[in-house]
C-alpha cells in the first residue's frame, strides 16, 4: 500500500479525536543544538478545515486494526473500514517532512489496539523515542496512552511527550461496560493518576534544576463523546469537574457523536448535536475560568443545558435574587456572573474603576454585548427598571423569540484548541 | 498646521516626535507626511537642532509600555497610525501619564486595536508560511513565499531562527526576503512569486491529509473562514481543495448514513435463538433452519448449520457461513474450507470425523455490485446465535474443541480473546478444553510482509496439537 492510501485512511481514522492544542508545553528552542522544532508555549493553527477546526498537529493512527469492540468507535474490530499500518519509521519522516514546511507544530499519534496493549503502546513509544533521540525534535508530541499498558512504557511515554491523554469517552461505567466492553473505569482513572503524579514530579524538578530535561509531558486530556449514550449534561459536568480536580486535567474535549461509517446498531444515527456540544464547552469554560461549580450550571429537573442560550444566561435567569450587579462597586467573582461580561473586559473594567467610575457608553466602547448585560447591571447613569427583575417569563422572551428560531443541530461558531 | 516629513520607521518617527514635542505642537497642529527615500530626512533638521531636541525631550517621562507598543503599532499599514501615536505621546506627556491604564479611553482602544491587528498578523505568518524543498547547490534549501498585511517579517525573525535551527531557509516577501544559513538572519531587496519554488511530493502528501482529517458531518464553513481568511488561501497549498471538499460534504455524508441505514437494525430486532428443548442433532437443524433471533436470516440464503457425525470427539467452530457456504448450506466448502481441508489434510486430521460449524449461522455481508462482502458478524448477532451453538456443544459433548479465529473464541469462551496471543493454548471454557488457533480464512487475507508457507505451517503446527489433546 502507497504512503498516500495509508496516511489517508490513518488521518480519517484519527479525525473523531477533537484535540489538537499544542498549548503547554515547556518552553524551548533548537538553536545551538544539531535538531529542529520548538515550543513557544502557545499553540499554533497552522490551517483550518472545512468543520472550522484547527490543524495544528500531524493526527494520525500509528494503526486503525484493532482487537476491542469499542461500539462507538469506527476502527473497533467487528467495523470494516479499509485498515492500514505504518511503520515507526514512517511516521517518524512524514512528521519531520511536515514539520520543516511550516504546516505542523508536530505530532499526535494514536494507534488501535494490536496483539497486545503493550505491544501497541511500545510502538507509539518507539516513534516518539526516535523523534526526540534520533532526530533531536524538539517541536510538539501528543500521544494516546493505551490504558492497559506497563507503568514503564506509559512512565517512557510522559519523557518524550508533551501531553499524553486517555479518552474515557463515555462518561459513566455503566455507559462503558454497555459500549466498550473492554474498557474499564477503574483502571483509566487509576492511569490518569498515574500520569498526573509524573507530570508533577518533572514540574517539580524543572522547578529545581534548570538542567531538567527539556521533554516532559507537561499536561493531560482527554475526551467525552456527547450524545452517543443517555448521559446527561450534568452528568458529563461532574464527571469533568471531578477529572479536573483529581487529575489535574488541562482540558477535558467533548465530541458530539457523529454518525460514523460501518456504526453500531446501538448507536444513535442522527446529526450530531453540535449544539449541545458547543453549549458544553462553554460550560466547562465557566467551570474552568469563571468560578462557576458543575451543580450550579444545571438543575435536578432539567439535567440538561438549554440549548437556547448561553448556560451563565441560562444561570443569571435562574437567579435573578443576585441581580443587578453594580459595575462600580461588585466584587471580580460577581461581575464574572454578568451575562455577556468576558474575562478580559471583567479585567479591563476593574482597571479602569480605579480612575472614574463606569458608565454605560464605556461598555459600549469595551463591545460588551449590551442586549445580553442591561437586564443585570447597574452603573453610575443607568439602573434597570425594577419590574424587569421581576418577571423571569418575560425577560427570558427576550432571549429566545420564536421568530429567531436556532437550528439546534446548526454549526455555532467554534473555536475548539 | 504643520507638516512634519519623516521617515515612515519607528526610528524615523520617534525623532521626528521628540522634536515635536520639544517645540510644544500639539497633535492638531501637525500633519504627518511619510518621505518615499530616507535620504530626504536630512534637509529637514539639521544635525544639531535635532540634537537639542533629544536633549529637551527626556524632560518627558514616557512609559516604557508606550514606546513597546509605539514600536509595534509602527509596523501597522495605517497611515493614521503616525497621527495616533502622537496624540496618545501628548496625552501622556500633558497630565494624562496613566492614560494607559484606562482600557475605556477611545484612543486607548484604538491603539490598542492597532497594536493587536499587528500581532495578529505576525502569528498568521508564523502559522501560514509553507515552505518548499529545493537546492541551493548541494545543501537543501527552503523557501517560502508570503504576503503579510503589515511589515511584520522582521518581528518574526527569532521565531524562524530558533524553529528552523538546522535548516537554510528563506522567507520571501513583495516589501523584503528573510534568510537563514544556520547562524545568522540577514535581509535582501523583495521579490516576486515567481521567485519561489514549485511545491514537491511533500506537498501533496499535506493536501491528502488536509483532506481527510476533517469530518464531513459536521461542515462549519463560517468557523473556518473566520481564521483561516481568504486572502491568505492563495498561499496556501491545502486551500486548493477546500471548495471540492465543500461540495462533496453533503454528499459524502448522506451517503454515510444511507449504508448505515441499510445495515442499520434496531436492537429490538434481536433476541436469543431458542433451540427445542431435548432435540437431537437432526431436530436443532430443523429449528435453526426458520431461526430469526437476528434480523441475517432476511439477506441470506439459509441457515448454515453444523454437520458431521453424532459420535465426533472434535468439534471445529468457525465465525460464520461464506459466499459459496450460504448457496451451498454447508460449513466449509469455500476458499477458507479448502484451506482448512489442506491444513488438516497435512496435520494428519480426517475431517470426517470432526463435527465441523460455524458460531454465527448465517451469512452476513455487504452487497458492492455484483458481489457480497464478507462482513464481520456484530456482538449482538454472535450472541443471539449462540444458544444454537451451546445446544450442539452439550449435545456432542466434544473432548475438544477447536476455536478458529476470534469470533469463535469469544462466542465459546464469553470474553474477548487475542488470537494471536492465545494461538495454539488450550483453554478452559464451560464446554470443556478449547484449542485457539486462527480462522484459516486468515492465511486468504495476510498482509504482503507475510509469507503464506509459513503461516500456513504454523497453522497446521496448531491442528497438530488437536491429536494430541483430543
Amino acid at each position: 500500500m502507497d504512503l498516500h492510501r495509508k496516511l489517508a485512511i490513518l488521518a480519517d481514522a484519527a479525525k473523531y479525536d477533537a484535540s489538537c492544542a499544542t498549548n503547554g508545553g515547556v518552553k524551548r528552542t533548537s538553536r545551538g543544538t544539531p535538531g529542529i522544532g520548538s515550543v513557544t508555549g502557545t499553540g499554533i493553527c497552522h490551517s483550518f478545515t472545512p468543520d472550522g477546526r484547527c490543524v495544528s498537529l500531524l493526527k494520525v493512527l500509528l494503526t486503525n486494526y484493532c482487537i476491542y469492540d469499542c461500539l462507538y468507535c469506527v476502527n473497533r474490530v467487528s467495523s470494516d473500514v479499509p485498515r492500514a499500518r505504518f511503520t515507526p519509521e514512517e511516521v517518524v519522516q512524514l512528521t519531520l517532512d511536515f514539520y520543516r514546511r511550516n504546516y505542523i507544530e508536530g505530532l499526535f499519534l494514536s494507534s488501535g489496539i494490536v496483539k497486545s496493549p503493550d505491544y501497541t503502546m511500545e510502538q507509539l513509544v518507539a516513534v516518539a523515542r526516535k523523534l526526540r533521540v534520533e532526530h533531536e525534535f524538539r517541536g510538539y508530541i501528543h500521544l494516546k496512552t493505551i490504558v492497559e499498558a506497563s507503568s514503564g512504557l506509559i512512565e517512557e511515554a510522559t519523557r518524550y511527550a508533551d501531553r499524553v491523554s486517555i479518552n474515557m469517552e463515555l462518561p459513566t461505567s455503566a455507559d462503558l461496560q454497555r459500549l466498550a466492553p473492554e474498557k474499564n473505569e477503574a483502571r483509566i482513572r487509576a492511569s490518569m493518576g498515574e500520569i498526573r503524579q509524573h507530570i508533577d514530579t518533572a514540574a517539580e524538578e524543572r522547578r529545581k534544576h534548570k538542567s531538567a530535561p527539556p521533554f516532559a509531558a507537561a499536561s493531560q486530556s482527554t475526551q467525552l463523546i456527547v450524545g452517543a449514550t443517555e448521559a446527561s449534561d450534568h452528568t458529563l459536568l461532574q464527571t469533568s469537574s471531578t477529572l479536573y480536580r483529581d487529575y489535574k486535567l488541562s482540558r477535558v474535549y467533548y465530541s458530539a457523536f457523529s454518525p460514523i461509517p460501518h456504526a453500531s446498531s446501538k448507536l444513535p444515527l442522527a446529526p450530531p448535536p453540535l449544539m449541545r456540544e458547543h453549549r458544553l464547552y462553554q460550560a466547562d469554560w465557566l467551570m474552568r475560568y469563571y468560578g462557576f461549580e458543575a451543580t450550579e450550571l444545571t438543575e435536578p429537573r432539567a439535567p440538561n443545558l438549554d440549548l437556547r442560550m448561553d448556560p451563565k444566561l441560562a444561570w443569571a435567569l435562574r437567579n435573578l435574587h443576585l441581580f443587578p450587579v453594580n459595575v462600580n462597586t461588585a466584587p471580580r467573582h460577581m461581575l464574572l456572573r454578568v451575562p455577556g461580561f468576558g474575562v478580559r473586559n471583567v479585567d479591563r473594567i476593574l482597571q479602569s474603576r480605579r480612575w472614574h467610575s463606569v458608565r454605560l457608553h464605556d461598555l459600549v466602547r469595551l463591545k460588551v454585548p449590551m442586549h445580553k448585560a442591561l437586564p443585570f447591571i447597574e452603573t453610575s447613569d443607568y439602573t434597570p427598571r425594577a419590574q424587569e427583575l421581576e418577571h423571569v417569563e418575560r425577560l427570558k422572551a427576550r432571549f429566545v423569540r420564536g421568530d429567531e428560531q436556532i437550528d439546534l443541530f446548526g454549526a455555532p461558531a467554534l473555536k475548539v484548541g | 498646521m504643520q507638516q512634519v516629513r519623516f521617515e515612515p520607521t519607528f526610528e524615523g518617527w520617534r525623532n521626528a516626535a521628540r522634536e515635536s514635542l520639544a517645540r510644544g505642537l500639539p497633535p492638531e497642529a501637525l500633519s504627518w507626511v511619510e518621505l518615499t527615500s530616507p535620504q530626504s530626512a536630512l534637509d529637514l533638521t539639521s544635525a544639531n537642532e535635532s540634537h537639542k531636541a533629544a536633549a529637551t525631550s527626556s524632560q518627558f517621562r514616557i512609559p516604557r509600555t508606550y514606546i513597546e507598543i509605539a514600536k509595534t503599532v509602527a509596523l501597522h499599514s495605517s497611515p493614521r497610525r503616525w497621527a495616533l501615536l502622537y496624540h496618545v505621546l501628548w496625552r501622556l506627556t500633558h497630565g494624562e501619564s496613566k492614560l494607559l491604564e484606562v482600557p475605556v479611553d477611545p484612543d486607548v482602544i484604538e491603539l490598542m486595536q492597532l497594536e493587536s491587528a499587528v500581532k495578529k498578523d505576525a502569528y498568521r505568518m508564523r502559522a501560514f508560511v509553507r515552505f518548499r524543498g529545493t537546492r541551493l547547490g548541494e545543501e537543501p534549501w527552503f523557501v517560502a513565499w508570503y504576503e503579510p498585511e503589515h511589515d511584520t517579517l522582521a518581528l518574526n525573525q527569532k521565531f524562524f531562527a530558533e524553529r528552523f535551527a538546522n535548516m537554510r531557509w528563506s522567507i520571501l516577501t513583495p516589501a523584503r526576503c528573510m534568510h537563514w544559513d544556520g547562524t545568522v538572519i540577514t535581509f535582501s531587496p523583495g521579490a516576486r512569486k515567481v521567485h519561489a519554488p514549485a511545491g514537491d511530493g511533500v506537498e501533496q502528501l499535506w493536501v491528502e491529509y488536509y483532506s481527510h482529517i476533517f469530518n464531513p458531518a459536521r461542515i462549519k464553513p463560517a468557523a473556518m473562514q473566520a481564521q483561516l481568511l481568504k486572502r491568505n488561501w492563495k498561499n496556501l497549498p491545502e486551500a486548493a481543495v477546500i471548495e471540492p471538499l465543500l461540495r462533496e460534504a453533503p454528499r459524502r455524508t448522506a451517503a454515510m448514513i444511507a449504508r448505515s441505514e441499510f445495515l442499520r437494525v434496531r436492537e429490538t430486532d434481536y433476541g436469543l435463538a431458542q433451540p427445542p428443548v431435548g432435540a437431537d442433532l437432526q431436530e436443532l437443524r430443523s429449528a435453526a433452519a426458520g431461526c430469526r433471533a437476528c434480523p441475517l436470516w432476511k439477506t441470506a440464503t439459509c441457515t448454515v448449520f453444523g454437520e458431521g457425525p453424532r459420535d465426533a470427539h472434535i468439534v471445529l467452530v468457525g465465525e460464520q457461513p461464506g459466499d459459496g457456504e450460504d448457496r451451498a448450506g454447508k460449513p466449509f466448502v469455500g476458499p477458507a474450507g479448502q484451506v482448512l481441508n489442506d491444513a488438516l489434510a497435512q496435520a494428519g486430521i480426517d475431517r470426517r470425523v470432526l463435527y465441523v460449524t460455524n458460531a454465527v449461522k448465517h451469512f452476513k455481508f455487504e452487497p458492492r455490485g455484483k458481489r457480497r462482502m464478507h462482513m464481520t458478524p456484530a456482538q449482538q448477532e454472535i450472541a443471539a446465535c449462540r444458544p444454537w451453538l451451546e445446544a450442539e456443544l452439550r449435545l456432542l459433548e466434544p473432548s475438544l474443541i477447536v476455536a478458529l479465529g476470534a469470533t469463535a473464541a469469544r462466542s465459546i469462551l464469553q470474553t474477548p480473546v487475542r488470537v494471536t496471543q492465545e494461538r495454539g493454548r488450550v483453554l478452559k471454557s464451560e464446554f470443556g478444553s478449547t484449542l485457539v488457533t486462527l480462522h484459516p480464512s486468515a492465511l486468504l487475507r495476510l498482509p504482503p510482509d507475510k509469507d503464506f508457507r509459513a503461516e500456513l505451517d504454523a497453522f497446521v503446527a496448531d491442528l497438530r496439537k488437536v491429536r494430541a489433546a483430543a
